[in-house]
Order: structure tokens, then sequence, then C-alpha cells
């Protein structure tokens, strides 16, 4: 019996932190950024398949691809801002047009990058092996590779929760989360922070990708479903929210294990229950404003 | 029994009282003015009156009836309308269309269409406006902009009107033809309440006045009683007031 | 009313709206099937495209759930195809994608905009992944099949669905509720306190244009004779409005129309010659469409229209 819940939690808890990296990732860009980013999934399936042709074409241990990904994504994303959003934030009229417009601009993207995926890397699942060997924890059977996967995880957002704190150029987006306009004012170089954090979001997004492929089967469709979670993420932790979207992250990556143990296929339902449920009586999460 | 009461009406924003116990009345027919310094909480005030805020606790009746909790599009159905600080147009419908809107929705019982474009073009005349009906009101200057604010606020046949800063950014002759349109409403029957910073436009034209400081009344009483009291000059124009 | 302008221009476009739709009711007579086929498909995407327009359009909330609806129209069809009437399938697949928009609408649309967003995004996939689990654990059966129906029934009905679709649209937009729903758009705070209910008519609107939607969708099903779930809800179907809608404008009633019809051609030109790139380069027309044209093709002549007569709106 308490194996059983040992199971539960853990494997939740391993869900749970790829869920926390990107939507953490998906914070940054909509929160900070105020761009809703719908092909965050797409770049979570480029991190992925980044990861997987490394390791089988060129032999690349995956936790050293994480070194990879990251900044690969970083600049996609940074590059991807400074042209195509600051380009749509001078022409939008005003700040909701501007995050339609954006929205949109990502449908066209998802498509665009999903499509381009298809034809590097064909429509195929792909998968790999890396670490499967079991560790046992009283009882409790898990594969390494899941167990590293979790701790990567956790020390990834760790790691961005210092930066986030600790480093000036945390503290300005701190700060340009908040009010972006003052924060101009008091000499934060806004186009440029905003730029930042649509990249480190996308660098969250890659890294997540990598774990996630360390883990679990890869085809280039799977963007979709990442890209879903981290909105209910998100908004389960509150929009806007960086530490609502790792904690609400945890919590569906319980839920998600709970309902798997129970009846598997219905764990995206299951979250789509808490998005209503969260609708219906507290719209802005755990931590929203 | 006074067309709008306030009892204890409070408002916080985060841990600021934007509005702390105020109470109020306001009698019928009158043109009641709502001073006080930026950020006394007026507006606010007329957020709630309206329903685009809810308060934290406190009451306010209209005719009687309990108002808070109620939606936007009922007040406005009940008689109670308003215009905006920042002007509220629907910047790419024409001038005829945004107070026809007014004119179709804003009442009880549903009118006919002709009956409400023909309220609606009455309204553009009362305002001054009949010359700009067709343009789309994004075109407008703002002083034009605030009238037609106050013909689609009237088209919804209020028993109640709050205007929020009307006179805002006119110059002397555009605030004499305002203060005009106003006591022009009052005539017609409608109970107004002004906020406003224009003394000139308040001293004139309001029968009685509430001043308002950090969400808290200071002051009521009729123009002349206000302006000689001692906390409202204070407030205004800080310690060194002219005996 | 003497809301919509009945100007020349305007008399024209309909005139020619008109004009089509007779050149099409008679199409059967003279064209080939496959041309009557792909003409369907062109009413298809009209449909979808105008449905779409008819809420997201004057109001701006973007639905992403075409697909859902359209999908949802679908499976009626292919459970109810057997042992119901097809009239009586079309209108129940109507009616479920009606009450799911209402649905969702309820859900969603007293809240800000971009909680609509999200939620309309995943439904697609919350569908596939539903009633996949339904279909392997409950039903036991993994896709249906559906009774086919001859090809130019099925183009007369989409015709219908059209033109009842377009008629709903024009009675919609000149009636006091187009104005409403136009003044949502603009400010819907100010809509609200001029006493427009303004949730509720999200909400209607809404649900309207999702049962054509699922009407389209139940009458299309006759065309695949096999029904799985990954075949009826195809994300690329909420895609393909938005985009269409877009291109052509989204406030004019034939802006759509037009956006749809450029790109049932494209669709058709690109899948037979780039059957591996067309999704990417739709891709890219859609980022380009949104960087460069805001508001669509016919937002574009209409601006350039403007600037050639000269006319400017003199102050009062």
């Amino acid at each position: 019996m308490i194996v059983t819940i040992l199971n539960v939690v853990i494997a939740g808890l391993l869900l749970g932190g790829i869920y926390a990296v990107t939507a953490v990732g998906l914070s940054l860009q909509y929160g900070v950024a105020r761009v809703l980013n719908i092909a965050h999934g797409e770049f979570i399936m480029l991190g992925a398949f980044i990861t997987w042709s490394a390791f089988t074409l060129l032999g690349i241990n995956p936790l050293v691809s994480l070194a990879i990904c990251g900044p690969i994504l970083f600049a996609v994303g940074y590059i991807l801002y400074r042209t195509l959003f600051t380009r749509l934030r001078i022409s939008s009229p005003t700040p909701g047009a501007f995050e339609g417009n954006s929205m949109l601009a990502c449908f066209g993207l998802l498509f665009i990058i999903q499509n381009v995926a298809i034809l590097i890397w064909g429509a195929d699942i792909k998968g790999y092996t890396y670490l499967t060997s079991s560790v046992d924890f009283w009882g409790a059977k898990f594969s390494a590779n899941r167990l590293i996967t979790l701790g990567f995880a956790l020390v990834i957002c760790l790691l961005f929760y210092l930066f986030l704190a600790g480093t000036r150029l945390g503290k300005a987006i701190r700060a340009a989360a908040q009010d972006p306009d003052t924060a101009g004012l008091m000499g934060v170089k806004i186009n440029q922070v905003l730029a930042l954090c649509f990249g480190f979001g996308a660098m969250m997004a890659g890294l997540g990708g990598a774990l996630i492929s360390m883990c679990y089967e890869i085809q280039p469709t799977m963007g979709l479903e990442y890209t879903m979670i981290a909105l209910i993420v998100m908004v389960l932790g509150g929009l806007g929210s960086i530490p609502g979207s790792f904690i609400g992250g945890l919590i569906l990556g319980l839920v998600g294990s709970i309902v798997t143990y129970v009846e598997p296929g219905l764990s995206l339902v299951a979250y789509y229950v808490i998005f209503m449920l969260l609708l219906l009586a507290k719209p802005t999460g755990i931590l929203g404003k | 029994m006074p067309i709008l009461e306030g009892r204890e009406v409070t408002r916080y924003f985060g841990g600021l009282a934007a509005v702390f116990n105020v109470d109020f009345e306001v009698e019928q027919g009158e043109v009641f003015g709502l001073i006080g310094p930026n950020g006394a909480g007026k507006t606010t005030l007329f957020n709630l009156i309206s329903a685009a805020l809810a308060p934290k606790s406190g009451s306010i009746k209209f005719r009687g009836k309990e108002i808070t909790g109620l939606k936007p599009y009922q007040i406005c159905r009940m008689g109670v309308a308003r215009t905006f600080q920042t002007v509220k147009v629907f910047g790419n419908m024409s001038v005829f269309e945004n107070v026809l809107l007014g004119a179709s929705f804003g009442k009880r019982n549903r009118i006919a269409s002709a009956d409400a474009a023909k309220e609606a073009s009455a309204l553009l005349e009362f305002v001054g406006l009949t010359e700009a009906t067709a343009i789309p009101a994004k075109d407008l200057t703002l002083g034009n902009q605030k009238r037609l604010e106050v013909a689609r606020a009237l088209a919804t046949r209020p028993e109640l009107l709050l205007l929020d800063e009307m006179m805002e950014g006119l110059n002397s002759t555009e605030v004499t033809r305002a203060m005009a349109l106003v006591k022009r409403i009052q005539e017609s029957g409608i109970t107004v309440i002004m906020i406003e910073h224009v003394m000139k436009a308040i001293m004139n034209v309001c029968g009685r006045i509430m001043v308002l400081h950090h969400g808290a009344k200071i002051a009521e009483g009729t123009p002349k009683e206000v302006s000689a009291d001692k906390t409202v000059i204070e407030v205004y124009f800080g310690e060194r007031a002219d005996a | 009313m003497g809301i919509g302008k009945t100007s020349s221009k305007n008399v024209f476009v309909m005139g020619l709206v008109l004009l089509i739709l007779i050149l099409l009711a008679a199409a059967p007579l003279y064209a080939s099937i496959y041309t009557v086929i792909l003409l369907t498909s062109v009413l298809m995407y009209v449909i979808i495209a105008v449905s779409w327009t008819l809420f997201s359009g004057p109001t701006g909330y973007i639905s992403l759930a075409s697909a859902a609806f359209f999908g949802a129209g679908i499976y009626t069809s292919a459970i109810l195809g057997n042992t119901l009437p097809l009239p009586l399938v079309i209108v129940l697949g109507g009616l479920i994608s009606f009450c799911l928009a209402l649905l969702v609408g309820a859900l969603t649309l007293r809240l800000k905009g971009i909680y609509f967003v999200m939620f309309t995004f995943g439904l697609v996939e919350l569908l596939l992944h539903f009633i996949m689990w339904w279909e392997v654990n409950i039903t036991g059966t993994t896709g249906r099949v559906v009774p086919p129906v001859a090809n130019t029934t099925v183009f007369y009905i989409m015709l219908m669905i059209l033109v009842i679709l377009l008629l709903t649209a024009l009675f919609i937009r000149r009636s006091r509720y187009g104005l409403a729903l136009q003044s949502i758009g603009e400010n819907e705070e100010a809509a609200s306190h001029s006493g427009v209910h303004v949730t509720a008519l999200k909400i209607i609107i809404y649900a309207v244009s999702a049962f054509f939607m699922g009407a389209a969708g139940a009458v299309m099903a006759t065309r695949w004779t096999y029904i799985d779930p990954t075949i009826a809800f195809n994300p690329l179907i909420s895609f393909m409005p938005v985009l269409m809608a877009i291109f052509g404008g989204i406030q004019p009633l034939y802006g759509p129309i037009i956006g749809a019809g450029i790109f049932t051609y494209l669709e058709q030109f690109l899948i037979t010659r780039f059957p591996y790139y067309y999704m990417l380069i739709f891709g890219i027309f859609m980022l380009v469409a949104i960087l460069y044209m805001p508001e669509g093709l016919v937002g574009l002549a209409q601006r350039i229209w403007k600037k050639s007569s000269g006319k400017k709106h003199a102050d009062t």
C-alpha cells in the first residue's frame, strides 16, 4: 500500500517537475513579454528532438544536451522576439491588440515549426533508451532516468529562482513583470528585458523537452498537448505568477499521476476538469493577482 | 426619499481604503457635486454606484432599492447612467450608432427600432452634435466625444446621471457650454451627480457638494458652505490659507 | 433600421454574392462531379469562416475551437447516421455543437478574453482524447462507419446551410444585436453600462456560430466512410477560419467569404503541388498576414479606396 502511494507520488513529482519547468517558461513569455505563446509546445518538441538527434547520431549524453538545447532555444526565442514580436508590438494599436496578434502569430509559428520538424525528422514516434536501469526506493522501483529527470527539473527551477531573486537582470525581469512602464522609467531597458524573457521562456521549453525525451517517446506532433498542459498550469498557479507556475506544475503532475493510476488515458480530461473548476471558482489561480 | 442613498460605503484596493465609510444622500432633481483632490476616491465611488466595482461593505440604494451586487447593465436599465473619466466612446462606430446603442438597450422595456432611432437623433440635437451624425466617434475632438458620451448616457433614459470630469480638458468657452448642458439636463428632470475639478462649474451649477479626501467624506453642504470650510481649505490649499 | 449602410458599393457586392449563389446552385447541372466536390469543400470552408467571423469578428474574442464544433457535428453523424434520417442528424449535429458552445461560453466569456482563447485552444485535443478513451474503454468500438450520401445532395445541403448562415449573419448584423456586438468589441465596459447584457449576448452568438459549424460537420461526415476521433477532430480546422478571416478581413460580412474562397483554391493548388509543404506554407501566410495585413485584404482595399478618394472627416 505504502509502496503504491510512493510510486504514484514520485511519478507525480516526476511529471510535475517537467510540467513546472515548461510552465515557468510559458509564464515568463506571457507574464512578462505578454505573448501567449501557443507554440510553446513546439519549442518543447524541438528540445526533445535536438536531444534525440544528438544522442542517436552523435552519441552525446542527453544530460549534456541540456547545455546544447538551452542556448539554442534561447537564441531562437530571443531572435523571434526581437524580430517578429517587437515589430508586432510597434504595429499594434493597443496592448490588447498586441496580445491578440502575437497569439495569432504564435499560431502560425506552431504550424511552421511542427511541419519543419516533420520534414526534418519524419512524422513517426521516436525514442531512445538512456539510463533505464532500476533504482530502488523503499521497495518502489524507478528507472534511473526518471529520477535524474526529476532532479534536473528541480535544479533548473531552483537555479532560475536564484537568478530571478539574486541577479540584477533577474530583478529587472521581476520589475518588468509587475509594471513594464514604470520599470522602463526606472532605467530598465524594457525591449531588451522582454526579449530576454521570451528567450528564457523558450529555453525552459527546450530544457523541458530534453528531459521529456529521456523518459518518454517523442513525436513531432507532441507539442499541442504540452502547450495545453502548460496553459492549465499557468491558470492554476495564477496568470503572471512565476512561482505559481512552479507550484501549479507540481500539483498538476501529482493529479496526473493519480488519475493515470486510477484510469489511464483520462489525465488530460482530468486537467481540463481542473481548468473548468478554476474558471468557475477562482480564475486568478493559487497565487494570481 | 432621496433618489440615491449610500451608507458606510467602503472599498479597498489591496490594503488601501479607496472609499471608506462614506454616507451620502442625493435628492431628486438636484445637481450634486463631488469634489476632492486626485485619488480621493471620487471615480471609485462612481464605479461602486454603477457596479463597475463591488463594495467591500456598505449599501447603496437607488429609489429605496438596494443596488449593490447588481450588474452594470441592470443598474443602467433601472435608471442610472454615467460617463467616464477617460472617455469610452465606440470609436469605430458612428456618432449616431453610439447614441443608438444606448437608446436600444438602456431602458427597462424594449422599444421599437424606429423609436430608438428617433430618440437618438433627438438627443444628438440636444447635445449639439447633429452635424457629426455619420462621423466615426474616434474622429471627434475630445470635447465632442465627451458630449457624445453624455448623449449616449441620456439615451438610456436615466433618472440619475453620473458625470465624471466632463469638463476636463475643455477651454473656458467649452466649459460654459458644458455648464449650460448640465443645466438643461437638470431642467429635463434628471438628477445629476458631477465629479469635477473645474471649480467655476461646481460652484455655479451645483446645489450641494460633497468633498472626499483619501476615501473619506470631509465636508458636505452648499457651495458657499463648503468653500468656507476650514478642512476643505486645508486639503486644497495646504495650511497657509488666507484667513 | 438604418444601421446597415445601403451605399451603392454594398448593393453591388450583395448583387454579386447573389449572382454567385445562383451560379453555384446550378453548378451540378453544368460542372463535372469533381468540380462539385471541390465546390463542396469551398462551401465548407466558407461556412466555417463566416460562422467564426460572426462571433469573433465584432467582439474580438478569438475562438480556436472551430475544430471542436465541426468535429462534434461529424461525430453526431457518425453515431446517429445509421439510425436517424439525414436532416435530423444535421440539426442534431448543430444542436450538440450549440450546447457545447453554450457550456464553453458560460465558463469563459464572463472572464477576460485570454481565458476564452486558452480554453478553446485545448478543446479539440480534449474532445479527441476523451472520445478515444470512451471508445476504447466503454463502447469498445474504435471509429464508426457513416452511410454515404450522394455528392450532389451533400453539395446542395451545404449550399443551403451557407444561405441560412448568411441570412442569419445579415439579420444579426443589421439588428440592434449586431450593434451591441460591435459595441462589445469596441468597449465592453461602456457597452455594459449602456444596458447591454454583455455576457449573455456573447454566449448566445457564440453558440449560434457553433451551430452552423456542427451542422456542416454532420453533413461532411458522409464524405468520409470511416470516422474516428483523429479524423473528426483536426486542429487544422481551427486554424483555417482564423487565417481566412484575417486574410479576408473580419469586419465586413463578405471579407471571410473572399478569404475562404482564396484559401480553398490555394489549398487545392498547394496540396497537389507541394503535398509535404502546404501546411508550412499556410503557417508562413499566417505570419505574413498578421504582420503586414492586420485588416486583411478587404481592409487593405478599403484603406486604399479611402486614400484615393481623398476623404477626410472634418471635425465639428
